[in-house]
């Protein structure tokens, strides 16, 4: 089999040695084809509506079976044409401000967005430094897991009472609901992390006798840094579920309060468009902290 | 006590787990002189790798003792460099910052910060990898690992180096490579070199001596077999003289007939 393709290959190349000297030819112009941007645009375009046309399918779907089912003069549920009569300002106009808690929907959830920054973060500096100590050190998983994994189960407004007990305040409260909910993903996700370290790595760190604070940044924090945004990504879910229930029970500016006073006023209508607002910047936070999670662990984390 | 360079003497390994404990080696000597290559041979689970790990340090001696230029060894350091089975390289870490950390660490005090960027290059360079110093351990071949992981090891100018099956893991073609490299490196240095290998040419080819160890538990040294080929070796050239040849039998022979493999433990 391969004798007779080993005897052919040589010839041709010799074949166009030869003539290579002797051959004259006439410069034909080609006809440019289509070149190879217009080609990768076209592909780019093609994939483009390859991941955006099936989800805006769906959103119609949902859309036409909604205003069926909602267009009836009995419904309870306003059907989308009707929100949009009803809420045309609210949807149209984030940013407006008439004082108080009149605002648009871009105020309230920047502040929301707020709290959750501030007790987001501190769970995630606080979780973070938990969970490696409870993934490094048996002793200390022994005595803290047990506790962790019991108060994980609690929702996050069974800490409400309490944290308006022990605070006094509406806004320490809200804080630590977020700080409290947030905080064992962070926790339990750090410490799988730091335990699944694998040996190679600790038996290279101590080949080159890194000291305790030099391993912690060179190799444990390096190692554990996809499962710990692996917990800041369902923390962040978390902690803006959260904030939502909370600032229902709090009152003042915020999306969750928002939503309250509006059922109290009975506009369904607007209660819809600032789900719809909840329900994009949850995903906007996911994402973000799942881009941050990417660029820090250099590409290692999943999107 | 010996004179050796580095000196294993009546080493013993227990495991303890719980009530049950496993004698893993019982009764290892051995006498390494200042850049021997050594290499150990076994079947799998005879406990080479652990006799290399209290080399390393990286587990403790439970009878006898491992001493390394006059000073027992009980703890892992950087004069004990090893070239892990599968690379462990950081692979968050750039190559070259794989190599620069070990760098980084032995050197503080003694060489400057352009004297150490210089020292990673030049270990870099010895392995042939300079070219893709600033890529990622992902991004390169299982060979090219092996080269950097060698490099780093190298960088920390270690007494004596630790082999764990470097080549275990590459196929047939790039290990030849590499062994080709690893005695330029070694003819180059005058390195001290323990390597455990569970293939007999690479041990023939490589070696001064070739320690066999019989089968565990309580595994030690069987017979050391001394290479009698002249060096710089070259693989085709000394493939089928006498000495090659002989050393060759005499290991496949002690593997294959007098300690044949445990069936349960392979």
């Amino acid at each position: 089999m391969t004798l007779p393709a080993l005897s052919i290959t040589p010839a041709p190349g010799k074949a166009m040695l030869e003539a290579a000297p002797t051959a004259t030819a006439d410069v034909v112009p080609i006809p440019r084809p289509a070149g190879p941007e217009s080609v990768r645009f076209g592909e780019r375009l093609k994939g483009f509506f390859a991941v955006t046309l099936p989800p805006a399918a769906t959103l119609l779907v949902v859309l036409v079976v909604w205003e069926m089912l909602a267009s009836s003069a009995t419904s309870g549920l306003p059907s989308p044409t009707r929100i949009w009569m009803e809420s045309k300002e609210l949807i149209l106009n984030p940013f407006f401000d008439r004082g108080g808690v009149d605002k648009g929907l871009f105020w309230h959830a920047l502040t929301s967005l707020k709290r959750v920054a501030i007790g987001f973060s501190l769970a995630a500096v606080v979780g973070v430094a938990l969970g490696v100590l409870v993934g490094s050190s048996k002793l200390f998983h022994r005595g803290l897991d047990p506790i962790f994994q019991v108060l994980r189960t609690v929702p996050p407004l069974a800490w409400l009472p309490i944290s308006l007990a022990a605070l006094r305040e509406a806004n320490p409260s809200a804080l630590f609901v977020i700080f409290i909910t947030a905080i064992w993903p962070v926790v339990i996700n750090t410490a799988v992390g730091v335990r699944n370290i694998p040996q190679d790595y600790r038996n290279v760190g101590q080949v080159l006798r890194l000291s305790p604070f030099e391993y912690f940044f060179t190799i444990l924090l390096p190692a554990a840094t996809p499962y710990i945004f692996t917990g800041l990504r369902i923390g962040v879910g978390m902690s803006w579920l959260a904030i939502i229930a909370s600032e229902m029970l709090l009152g003042g500016v915020g999306v969750g309060f928002f939503i309250w006073d509006q059922y109290n006023a009975s506009r369904i209508s607007d209660i819809i468009v600032a789900l719809v607002w909840v329900g994009l910047v949850g995903f906007a936070l996911d994402r973000l902290i799942a881009f941050i999670g990417h660029v820090v662990s250099r590409g290692a984390s999943a999107q | 006590m010996s004179k050796a360079y580095l000196s294993i003497e009546e080493l013993g390994i227990t495991f303890r787990n719980g009530a049950k404990s496993s004698e893993v080696l019982r009764g290892v000597n051995l006498q390494v002189d200042r850049g021997e290559f050594v290499s150990i041979i076994g079947h799998s689970g005879c406990g080479k790798s652990t006799l290399l790990n209290v080399v390393a340090g990286l587990l403790p001696v439970t009878t006898g003792a491992v001493i390394l230029d006059g000073t027992a060894v009980e703890s892992p350091g950087p004069d004990r460099a090893v070239v892990f089975q599968n690379h462990s390289l950081l692979p968050w870490l750039s190559v070259y910052e794989n190599v620069r950390l070990g760098v980084d660490k032995v050197f503080k005090s003694t060489k400057s910060r352009a004297e150490r960027h210089a020292w990673t290059l030049e270990n870099l360079a010895l392995v042939q990898m300079v070219h893709a110093k600033d890529k990622r351990p992902s991004e390169i071949s299982g060979g090219m690992k092996q080269r950097v992981g060698i490099a780093r090891a190298l960088a920390m100018e270690p007494k004596v180096l630790l082999l764990d099956e470097p080549f275990g893991a590459l196929d047939a073609l790039t290990r030849a490579n590499l062994q080709d490299s690893v005695m330029e490196i070694h003819a180059k240095l005058g390195n001290t070199v323990l390597m455990i290998t569970h293939d007999v040419d690479e041990a023939v080819l490589l070696s001064d001596r070739i320690v066999m160890m019989t089968n565990g538990p309580s595994a030690t040294i069987g017979e050391i077999e001394r290479v009698e080929l002249a060096r710089p070796r070259n693989r085709i050239a000394v493939d089928a003289t006498p000495p090659y040849i002989n050393a060759r039998h005499a290991v496949i022979e002690f593997l294959y007939s007098r300690h044949k493999a445990v069936r349960e433990a392979a």
